[in-house]
């Protein structure tokens, strides 16, 4: 009984599977749309734009953070590799002395 | 005065974003429509229908205008569409042991009197709704433009992206995958 009924199953597949898309054909889906649908796509993309300029902005920010950051370490490399070797004994703060008061060493020596 | 579609678009390009509400508003039944197809619950039809505003607006200075506006909200509503399918392929792994009574009886009377068993009938819709969730995301997506829209495979290669002979393969693929669908399940409830 068991196998004349599972033969017949299987014989009827295709037309089963006619039967069954001949169904979903005749189904024509639902074409409503919610209340306020526009309204709520149109409020969801002004606030992505709004969280998307914050992003661009937080996002320009790193990238210029990690700008300074590889050229401090470029900087400390270079600086490190290439020690300063001053051909006279003044150093920096002293030559930055002499340059700022240069013009007021001049006006003595006019006088 | 009404905008032209054309105008419209050429409005929201520009930076007019309120511009892009008339064009939801008449393409929305549409996507709903299309979205209902691949989507039982409400909130994941109206997620999909989001998404593909979402991406109409964001791709919107790739559309041409060469051809209808609607033909290009519909390659993106499907592509939408098959990617919510292989999202969610969960929904593959339920059984046919929880038929409902009416699909249950519309099944028996389809194995005794296969004529009296009709395809208007409610049960037969509810039964190939799981039918079809069984489906792989390829084969319901085929199945679905092919058998139950009746596009051709040239349209179905365009919605899609895939070619031509791609489609014939896979729709000989997804009407076998069904059968296997369908053996099993008579199977299952007559063994």
């Amino acid at each position: 009984m068991a196998t004349r009924l599972t033969n017949r199953v299987c014989m009827n597949i295709a037309e089963l599977q006619r039967k069954l898309l001949a169904a979903a054909r005749a189904q024509a889906p639902d074409d409503r749309v919610p209340y306020a649908f526009e309204k709520r796509v149109l409020a969801l993309l002004a606030s992505r734009a709004g969280a998307d300029k914050w992003a661009l902005w937080t996002h320009r920010l790193w990238q210029a953070a990690a700008f300074c950051a590889a050229i401090a370490l470029l900087l400390g490399v270079w600086v490190f590799f290439n020690p300063t070797v001053s051909s006279n004994s003044t150093d920096l703060a002293q030559n930055f002395e002499i340059t700022l008061l240069a013009s007021v060493d001049q006006s003595d020596q006019a006088q | 005065m009404e905008r032209t579609e054309a105008e419209l678009i050429a409005a929201v390009l520009r930076g007019d974003a309120a511009s892009f509400e008339p064009l939801v508003q008449k393409y929305s039944p549409r996507v709903f429509a299309t979205a209902r197809r691949y989507a039982r619950r409400e909130s994941e039809v109206e997620d999909i229908a989001q998404e593909v505003w979402f991406k109409a607006f964001d791709k919107l200075n790739s559309f041409r205008g060469e051809a209808p506006f609607e033909h290009w909200l519909m390659r993106l509503t499907v592509r939408t569409c098959y990617d919510f399918l292989r999202g969610h392929q969960r929904n593959r792994e339920s059984s046919f042991s929880d038929l409902s009574g009416p699909e249950t009886d519309w099944l028996e009377r389809f194995v005794t009197q296969p004529e009296a068993a009709t395809e208007t009938a409610d049960a037969a819709k509810l039964l190939v709704g799981r039918v079809l969730e069984k489906l792989s995301p390829p084969a319901r997506l085929v199945i679905t433009l092919l058998e139950i829209e009746d596009r051709s495979v040239r349209e179905i290669a365009q919605l899609t992206g895939w070619s031509v002979p791609l489609v014939k393969v896979r729709a000989f693929r997804a009407r076998a995958e069904m059968r296997k669908i369908l053996t099993k399940m008579t199977l299952d409830k007559y063994l």
